[in-house]
C-alpha cells in the first residue's frame, strides 16, 4: 500500500519534474540531454513574444483577482442576508459557473461579446466612429464569470465558522453596522479574501481554453505555449513552463498557508470564551 | 426610509455585480447558443436567423468526436476511480492524521497548476524520444503510444486522479470505524469486511468523483489535442474547430447544446441514484 501510495506521487510529479529538468537542457531537442546551461532561460526572457505575453498575461491575472476578489466577497456578505428563492438561484448560479468545463465558458462568453458588438458598434461606428472588440478586458470578464465563484465560496466557509457572538458584541457596543463590518468583519474574512485572490490568480494566469476563444488577437502566456508546442518541443517551453508551474505552485501554497493559518486562529479566538 | 428597505438596499447592492456577470456572461449566453443552434450559417460565416433542425439532423456529421467523447471519458473515468481508490483509502486509513491533510494536499495540487504544462510533459515521455525510445533500447521496437486512444487514457488518469482521491477519502475518513469492528466480531474476514461494509459505504464518494472527473473530461480539449494528436478527437475539438476555424456558428452551437444536454443528464442521474439514497441531502439541495 505504501509502495501504491509512492508509485502515485512519482506517476503525479515526475512529468512535472521532467519539465523543470529539461529546461535546463544545452541542447536543442526536450528529451535529448546535452548537458547543463541555463542558455533557455536566457533565450527564453529575450524573446520579445514571450516578455510581451507574459505582461498580457499577468495584467490578466493581476485584474482578474482584484475584480474577483471584490465581488466575490460583496456576494458572499449579500447571500448571508437572503434566503429563500433568490439564495438558491445564486447558489445554482455559483456551481454552475464552477462546474461547467471552460470550453462551454469559452464559447458562451465569445457568443455574448459578439452579439453586444453586433449591437452596440454601428452605433458607436455612426457616433465616435469608433468600435469595441475583443481585448484584454473580454478575457477578464469571462475569466471573473468563473472566479467570483470561487472566491465566493471560500468567504462563505468563513463566515459561516464566524463567531456569531463578535457581531452582537460589536453591536452591543453601539458600533455602527458599518463600523461592525469594517472593524469585526472584515479582519475576519482577510485570510479568506486573500486566498482568494492568489487562487483567482492562478487560474486566470494559467487558462488556456477560455482566453484561447476571447483573447481577440491578444498572446497570453498559455495561447504562446499552447502554438509553440503545436510547432514541436523546445526547452525554450520548459524554460517558461518551469517558471509557470513554479510561479503556481508557490501561490497555492501560500494561498493553502493563509487558509490553515487562519483557521487555527479561528478555533483559538473561539476557544477563549469558554475558558 | 425605514430600517428594513435600508437593509433590503444594502443586499441589493451586494448582490448586483455577480448578478450582472451571471445575467450576462452565463445565462443570456446560454439561451443565445440555443437559439444560434436553431439558425443559418451565415455566408462570411458566423450566424443568420433563422427556425431549422438541420443544425441537429447534422449531428452525426461529428458523430466520430462525440462517440470518442463517449467512450473514452467513461472508460477514463473508470480507470482514474480505479488507481484513485487505494489512493485515498492509504490516506484515509493507513496514514497518521496529523499527516493526511499535507498528503492529501499534495495530490490535489497538480491539479490547479497548468494543465497544458502537465500535457505537455506527457508529449515528451509518450512521444518517439520518450517511453518507446527507452523500449526499444531493451529490444521492443514499434510501439506507439503518442496518437493513440491509450495515451488519451493515460493522460486522463494523470490529469483527474488528484480530482478524484479528495472525495472517496473523504467519504473514507468519516466511516464509522466501530462498523468494522462489529464485522469483524462477526467473523468477518478483514477482506469481506472491506467488501461489505468500506467499498458500499465509500461509493457516494466514488460517484461524486466520477461524476466531477467525466464532466470535466467530456468537456476537455487541450488533453485530446496534445494527446490524441488530432486523431483521437473529442466534441471539444469540434466545438474550437467549428467556432475558430470553419466558423460554423450554429451547428457549433447544436453540438455544445448537445454537450451541455449530456452533462446535465449526467448531473440529474447523480442526485436521484447516489444523493437520492441519503435523506438528508435531498432535503438540503431541493
Amino acid at each position: 500500500m505504501r509502495y501504491y501510495a509512492a508509485l502515485i506521487y512519482f506517476f503525479l510529479y515526475a512529468p512535472i519534474a521532467l519539465i523543470v529538468g529539461f529546461s535546463f537542457n544545452s541542447g536543442r531537442y526536450a528529451m535529448d540531454w546535452q548537458g547543463f546551461s541555463l542558455a533557455w532561460y536566457g533565450k527564453a526572457f529575450s524573446n520579445p513574444l514571450i516578455v510581451k505575453a507574459l505582461g498580457t498575461s499577468i495584467t490578466i491575472a493581476g485584474s482578474t483577482a482584484f475584480l474577483s476578489a471584490i465581488i466575490g466577497t460583496l456576494t458572499a456578505l449579500g447571500l448571508e442576508r437572503v434566503t429563500g428563492k433568490l439564495r438558491h438561484l445564486f447558489d445554482a448560479f455559483l456551481y454552475i459557473a464552477i462546474m461547467v468545463p471552460g470550453i462551454v465558458i469559452g464559447i458562451s462568453t465569445l457568443i455574448a461579446f459578439v452579439t453586444l458588438f453586433n449591437i452596440v458598434n454601428p452605433y458607436l461606428m455612426a457616433a465616435w466612429n469608433w468600435k469595441i472588440e475583443m481585448g484584454v478586458w473580454t478575457v477578464v470578464a469571462a475569466h471573473v464569470l468563473f472566479n467570483i465563484a470561487v472566491v465566493c465560496l471560500l468567504v462563505r466557509a468563513r463566515l459561516t465558522g464566524m463567531d456569531r457572538s463578535l457581531v452582537e458584541a460589536s453591536e452591543d457596543l453601539y458600533a455602527t453596522p458599518f463600523g461592525t463590518f469594517r472593524q469585526v468583519v472584515l479582519p475576519l474574512l482577510t485570510p479568506s479574501i486573500l486566498a482568494g485572490f492568489l487562487l483567482a490568480f492562478t487560474f486566470s494566469f494559467e487558462d488556456f481554453i477560455i482566453a484561447f476563444f476571447v483573447a481577440g488577437p491578444n498572446v497570453t502566456l498559455p495561447i504562446y505555449v499552447f502554438s509553440s508546442i503545436r510547432r514541436g518541443v523546445t526547452p525554450e517551453i520548459n524554460a517558461v513552463g518551469t517558471v509557470v508551474l513554479l510561479t503556481s505552485l508557490v501561490l497555492l501554497a501560500v494561498a493553502q498557508a493563509i487558509l490553515q493559518r487562519s483557521n487555527r486562529t479561528l478555533k483559538t479566538s473561539k476557544t477563549v470564551p469558554q475558558a | 426610509m425605514t430600517d428594513s428597505q435600508h437593509s433590503r438596499g444594502v443586499t441589493a447592492l451586494l448582490l448586483v455585480p455577480a448578478g450582472v456577470f451571471f445575467f450576462f456572461l452565463l445565462i443570456l449566453p446560454m439561451a443565445v447558443v440555443l437559439v444560434f443552434s436553431f439558425g443559418d450559417r451565415a455566408d462570411t460565416g458566423g450566424y443568420a436567423p433563422a427556425f431549422t433542425f438541420d443544425n441537429y439532423l447534422n449531428l452525426p456529421a461529428r458523430s466520430k468526436a462525440f462517440v470518442n467523447t463517449l467512450t473514452l471519458a467513461p472508460l477514463g473515468t473508470l480507470l482514474t476511480a480505479l488507481f484513485a481508490y487505494p489512493m485515498a483509502y492509504f490516506l484515509a486509513v493507513k496514514v497518521s492524521p496529523q499527516w493526511r491533510v499535507t498528503m492529501l494536499v499534495l495530490v490535489m495540487a497538480p491539479f490547479w497548476t497548468s494543465q497544458l504544462l502537465r500535457y505537455y510533459a506527457w508529449i515528451m515521455i509518450l512521444g518517439a524520444k520518450g517511453i518507446p525510445n527507452w523500449l526499444s533500447m531493451i529490444g521492443i521496437t514499434d510501439v506507439r503510444l503518442i496518437n493513440t486512444p491509450w495515451a488519451v487514457l493515460i493522460g486522463a488518469v494523470y490529469g483527474f486522479l488528484p480530482l478524484m482521491v479528495p472525495p472517496i477519502y473523504v467519504s473514507l475518513e468519516k466511516l464509522d470505524k466501530r462498523l468494522l469492528e462489529a464485522s469483524a466480531d462477526l467473523g468477518a474476514t478483514p477482506w469481506k469486511s472491506f467488501l461489505q461494509v468500506t467499498l458500499p459505504l465509500s461509493l457516494p464518494g466514488v460517484a461524486t468523483g466520477s461524476m466531477l472527473v467525466f464532466i470535466l473530461l467530456m468537456g476537455d480539449y487541450i488533453l485530446p489535442q496534445f494527446l490524441g494528436g488530432g486523431k483521437v478527437y473529442f466534441i471539444g475539438n469540434a466545438l474550437v474547430d467549428l467556432f475558430l476555424q470553419s466558423r460554423n456558428w450554429p451547428f457549433g452551437a447544436a453540438v455544445s447544446v448537445a454537450l451541455v444536454i449530456i452533462m446535465f443528464v449526467t448531473i440529474f442521474f447523480y442526485m436521484r441514484f447516489v444523493l437520492g439514497k441519503s435523506g438528508q441531502r435531498r432535503v438540503a439541495l431541493v
